[in-house]
């Protein structure tokens, strides 16, 4: 706990003292960087090492203790923190290096370290008002992260509507403490809110409270409109940690008032498994209609968030149905894929930088043919997709997995399946899972395709494609490296989540059932090994009767046509078009479209735009409709400077006539 | 578990699979009044494009040579997963169906992928179909087996076909009857068959996988023909699993035996069903593909039920 | 359990989907005709063993009527109609199907609410009553042609005869013939009101009756 104090203090410092750089590049990116890897790797050793001694510290703050304590939720949490922060310092001290002059690097990266600080102090925090500082903390420097290419309208835009989605959040979150305060009899620490027993309702209302609140933060789908825009206005190695760990908080403080409330009803495990199905079906089409590269993996981040959420209502319902298999599995499942997401998700984000920075543009449709000239973006890139379409030899298989299993479990075991909650949502959240699964491979196929493969679309751009940096490269790496190593241990990274998993099990008084889930993970690395094994195989195999025959290079067959370009290539939106016609209804693309005309048609032009249905047909009615309707107050808004203090003299002696009533 | 009882399915799927749309070809052949080439004409031309050269686009990357070896390893690895009628799998645990429907997942990435790196629009175009066609099959897949895995109680592909196909057919025989259907829709549309893709087209718009594989020759087709059979041989092994009622198979060869009887028997009935029907509309594939997962879950509402 | 019996029911579930998922106003006829044919065997799969010759008259003339008379009459229609198509449906096709999937598990969950199956000769009886009738309701109200909401009120008739097996062991033969006598008059009527409308219109829009208001 000493170690995990001092790298919080290491950040905070470092951010302080990057400061003082101003703005000059190299001495902040220096600092920052240093101090954010030294954080981390105190904060790694500091879990390794495992004393986890409460601190409490006097505080002068009503309710406030400056409370810090370190479990196994926490633990995880930490821990997946720690190593993706590292990781995108040292690729942002590259990538911040192409950045104009004149920039504020020392507040970037001060505010970089910040964010770290806030989200390790959201993890340890046992204390609600504390916990509420850092995550406030939190939205704070993550918004002025996404503003730091602020001379672009898009991005103001994007950090207003992140800033007012946070605080909305936010807000129901202090509604819930308070109420779980409130039947505590006045406590905000959280080791009185285990203690505290909690009726029906109330563990219903906390729960739809945190489940919106922090839904927000996690990107869930109703809630996730904030994520598409400030995500990819960001810079890349802050993309990566807010889509890798940012988002978790939100995860982070589900899970915590899953753990708070012990047991909860059963349409609670429901609400999660149909949220989560919301989230992932519509967040994969969504990105599948995206062409933009980093709006899309933001999509897809929402698409994740929502299979967690599937693991987690999976475990919530085995925890009703006081079931341990279903609860083990669901927990471990959505904490692995959490785990695993963290990973691929920041990989990815970090390669979309890379693209940018080498060619200038993030759109899928002005790239192609980069393989060959950024080989270590590009490889890594493809292991990324791999892993993030759920397929066996990478780590995103082995939490999928674990969700299907525990998502059958009630259908297999008699004694659970008269619980028809369990059964139907079980049932529910394997076909969601199934369609998502086919879905995300479809859409990642198609970024690496665009992306890396083919014929470039944009020649010039290309050309003038070089692989990015040594620091760059290396993060790339160490992920890739990560997500292969997770694929093929998959149990042993199992065993990481396991105990933030018996704690949550442990809540609610049910045993583990951890044979459960290890033996089919053993299977799913030998599937992995052998897959890997067979495929090299078979590689050496072709190597060989190829040695000594004639092999030739020559164009790509297209069909006795002879003047193929590279603009005849499959586009974006025509990979994904046959997939989203079958949802035309709910996702609808508008179309511009100017047809040839005439018998010499000189021009002609089609373009579709998908935007989110959401933001469309829910919130900008609503808040129109919120708008016209605060509209008719807009008499008091009158400019005079008398009438206001009047109305707060007014409104000052209201309240206190009603105290004294 | 006797050893043989389950290597041998392993050992005839490596050996027999080619044979599969060879009997298809005849059948089709035999339909249209002509004879058909021989049945062994898939070996033939794996022989032969074994010993061949290869020629490859400039355009292309390592992904392009490297995805047929990845898809065969994922079809290989997949075989031991598959039960054969009456006996348990070579490698049975707990989930093998998730595992088997990531390994064809990871087969198809590698195919479409190696697809867009040739920069073909027709390319791009067969990989864009053929990733539509399998996310609304996969459910259907799911669905079915998840059936399956009630009836039996295990989610293991070893134990949820034997011992239990042959009760479930007295008891729910319309149910099983569903779930037949829906797993022979998924078979055909996952292995491009007719209605849904036409194996023998040669317009390049029209096909599916076929287009996606143009630009392949020499060793690196072969491994994708062989490819294409073992994965009709993998669907047909789950379909013969079903549809046989076999109890107990204590003789090793029974099982196999019938196992290879029945896949037969399932390709001269796709052969049959190519030569009757004509390609479905391309609109109107979600429809049939949404309903097979339709008939997957009746199947299973009423497995469910009992 | 009786199989034959369930056959039957699961084939009309069948035949239900695919009246959801068709636009071919032909093909949504003879599933009409099919699924009259089931209904006509279904009193006999019930009976089982012995067959009473009263059961076997209704059945017959269930069969004859459901399964020739009014498909031959709405064929006549739709050929003289010269509409071949539901051209344009308000609710799509693929999303007709999911929704009877959707119907029918509905129908099950209602099923386990209701104390009916338990006295049913089998527990589909009920399940599969209610999605026909459901099915039928669905037709007549996301289809424009005038056919096609003749079909749902035929097949939402079939869901009520199916649920009435379920519940009576032996409807008396009077109602019966009551009943199909009156659907016997409601076919044939609208069958020349269709007639009329589209010779009279050159359409069986029925979403555009609306312009015959005053």
């Amino acid at each position: 706990m000493t170690l995990l104090l001092t790298a919080l203090v290491v950040w905070i410092a470092g951010g302080g003292a990057c400061l003082l750089a101003g703005r000059n590049r190299l001495v902040a990116a220096t600092v920052g960087s240093s101090t954010a890897i030294l954080g981390s790797v105190l904060a790694l050793t500091g879990l390794v090492v495992g004393l986890r001694l409460p601190v409490e510290l006097p505080w002068s703050m009503p309710f406030g203790h400056l409370a810090l304590a370190c479990d196994g939720i926490s633990e995880l949490f930490v821990a997946v923190a720690a190593v993706v922060t590292a990781l995108a310092a040292v690729f942002g001290t590259g990538y911040l290096r192409h950045a104009p002059d004149r920039k504020p690097f020392g507040l970037a990266w001060c505010l970089f370290n910040l964010l770290t600080a806030s989200m390790v102090g959201v993890f340890l925090a046992a204390n609600a008002v504390f916990f509420l500082l850092a995550w406030e903390l939190m939205a704070l420097t993550s918004f002025g992260l996404v503003m730091f290419d602020h001379e672009h309208p898009g991005v103001r835009r994007a950090g207003v509507i992140y800033l007012i989605a946070t605080h909305l959040g936010t807000a129901l979150l202090l509604v819930m403490f308070l109420l779980l305060g409130c039947e505590c009899g006045g406590m905000l620490d959280f080791d009185a809110f285990i203690a505290g027993g909690y009726g029906p309702e109330v563990a219903g209302v906390v729960f739809l409270l945190a489940l919106v609140g922090f839904g927000t933060k996690a990107g869930l789908m109703p809630m996730h409109v904030w994520l598409p825009e400030a995500h990819p206005a960001a810079p890349s190695h802050v993309s990566a940690v807010m889509s890798g760990v940012m988002i978790k908080t939100g995860i982070y403080g589900i899970v915590r008032i899953i753990w708070i409330l012990g047991s909860l009803p059963s349409w609670c495990g429901w609400a999660l498994v149909a949220i989560g199905a919301v989230s992932g079906i519509g967040g994969v089409l969504s990105a599948l209609a995206q062409r933009d590269l980093k709006r899309m993996l933001a999509y897809s981040s929402v698409e994740n968030v929502g299979v967690i959420a599937l693991g987690l209502g999976i475990g919530v319902l085995g925890l009703d149905a006081r079931n341990p298999a279903m609860t083990t599995l669901g927990f471990a499942g959505a904490l692995l894929h959490l785990l695993n997401h963290a990973l691929f998700k920041s990989l990815l984000f970090l390669n979309a930088g890379a693209v940018r920075l080498a060619t200038g543009t993030t759109e899928l449709d002005r790239l192609g043919g980069l393989l060959r000239r950024m080989p270590w973006t590009g490889n890594t890139f493809l292991i990324g997709s791999v892993a993030i379409s759920g397929l066996p030899p990478l780590n995103g298989f082995a939490g999928e997995f674990l969700i299907f299993l525990g998502a059958l479990t009630p259908l297999l075991d008699p004694a659970v399946s008269g619980s028809t909650a369990a059964l139907t949502g079980g049932l529910t959240a394997a076909v969601a899972l199934a369609l998502i699964g086919a879905l995300a491979v479809a859409c990642f196929v198609r970024t690496f395709g665009l992306v890396f493969l083919g014929e470039p679309r944009e020649a010039a751009r290309a050309e003038a494609a070089q692989e990015v940096g040594r620091s760059m490269c290396l993060a790339l790496l160490l992920l890739a490296l990560m997500c292969l190593v997770v694929g093929i241990c998959a149990p042993l990274a199992c065993l990481m989540v396991l105990e933030a998993v018996q704690q949550l099990a442990g809540a609610a008084q049910l045993d583990l059932d951890t044979t459960r889930f290890l033996e089919p993970l053993v299977f799913v690395s030998l599937t992995a090994l052998a897959v890997i094994v067979v495929a090299l195989l078979l590689f050496v195999l072709r190597r060989r009767l190829l040695r000594g025959r004639i092999v030739e290079a020559t164009v790509t067959w297209d069909c006795g046509y002879a003047a193929p370009t590279a603009r005849m290539q499959y586009t974006s939106s025509s990979f994904a078009q046959p997939i989203l016609r079958v949802v035309r209804h709910v996702l609808t693309a508008h179309k511009r479209f100017a047809p040839p005309r005439g018998l010499f048609p000189a021009q002609a032009a089609f373009a579709s735009e998908t935007s989110d249905v959401y933001e469309e047909r829910l919130y900008r009615p609503l808040f129109k409709k919120i708008e016209s309707l605060l509209g008719r107050l807009q008499w008091m808004q009158h400019g005079k400077l008398n009438y206001y203090i009047l109305s707060i003299v007014l409104a000052l002696l209201a309240l206190l006539a009603w105290k004294m009533r | 578990m006797n050893f043989w009882q389950t290597i041998l399915p392993v050992l005839a799927a490596l050996l027999l699979a080619p044979l599969l749309p060879g009997v298809i070809a005849r059948v089709k052949a035999a339909v249209a009044g002509r004879r058909g080439p021989p049945l062994c004409q898939l070996y033939f031309d794996l022989w032969k494009l074994l010993r061949k050269g290869a020629v490859y686009s400039r355009t292309t990357t390592w992904v392009f040579r490297a995805a047929p070896g990845i898809a065969l390893a994922a079809l290989l690895c997949a075989l031991p997963l598959l039960p054969a009628p009456g006996a348990d799998a070579l490698v049975s645990c707990s989930g093998s169906m998730f595992i088997l429907i990531g390994l064809l997942a990871l087969a198809r990435f590698a195919t479409v992928a190696a697809a867009l790196d040739t920069g073909s629009s027709f390319e791009g175009m067969g990989g864009s179909r053929e990733v539509q066609f399998a996310a609304l099959a996969e459910p259907a897949v799911l669905l079915a087996l998840a059936a399956l895995a009630r009836a039996s109680g295990t989610c293991a592909l070893g134990g949820m076909f034997a011992g239990t196909v042959g009760p479930l057919w007295q008891t729910a025989a319309p149910a099983v009857g569903l779930l037949a259907v829906a797993l022979g829709i998924v078979l055909l549309a996952e292995n491009c068959r007719i209605p849904f893709d036409d194996p023998n087209t040669h317009l390049e718009l029209t096909m599916i996988h076929e287009v996606m594989v143009l630009d392949y020759g020499g060793p690196d087709l072969a491994f994708i023909l062989y490819g294409a059979a073992l994965k009709l041989w993998v669907f047909g092994t789950l379909l013969v699993n079903l549809l046989v009622p076999w109890q107990d198979a204590a003789r090793p060869l029974a099982g196999t035996g019938v196992l290879i009887v029945g896949l037969v028997a399932v390709a001269i009935a796709i052969g049959l069903i190519e030569s009757a029907l004509a390609r479905l509309r391309l609109l109107k594939v979600p429809q049939l593909l949404l309903g097979a997962g339709a008939l997957a879950g009746l199947g299973l509402l009423l497995i469910v039920r009992l | 359990m009786n199989h034959i019996l369930d056959t039957l029911l699961v084939i009309l579930l069948l035949s239900c989907f695919l009246l959801l998922g068709t636009s071919r106003l032909a093909a949504a006829v003879r599933m009409t005709a099919v699924q009259g044919f089931m209904i006509g065997l279904l009193p006999l799969a019930i009976e089982g063993g012995e067959i009473r010759l009263r059961v076997a008259i209704l059945a017959a003339l269930i069969a004859v009527l459901k399964a020739g008379v009014f498909p031959w009459l709405l064929m006549r229609t739709v050929r003289s109609a010269g509409t071949t198509h539901e051209e344009r449906p308000l609710v799509g096709y693929g999303l007709s199907t999911l929704l009877g999937v959707a119907a029918v598990g509905a129908a099950f969950w209602l099923d386990s609410r209701l104390p009916f199956s338990a006295e049913a000769h089998s527990k589909l009886v009920v399940p599969v009553a209610f999605s026909v009738m459901a099915t039928g309701l669905f037709l007549m109200v996301a289809r424009r042609t005038a056919i096609c909401q003749v079909l749902g009120y035929l097949t939402l008739e079939n869901g009520i005869y199916i649920f009435g097996l379920a519940i009576v062991s032996g409807i008396p033969m009077l109602v019966e013939l009551g009943v199909l006598m009156d659907m016997f008059v409601a076919v044939f009527v609208m069958g020349i009101a269709i007639f009329r409308i589209s010779r009279e219109f050159d359409h069986i829009d029925a979403a555009q009756l609306t312009s015959l208001k005053g």
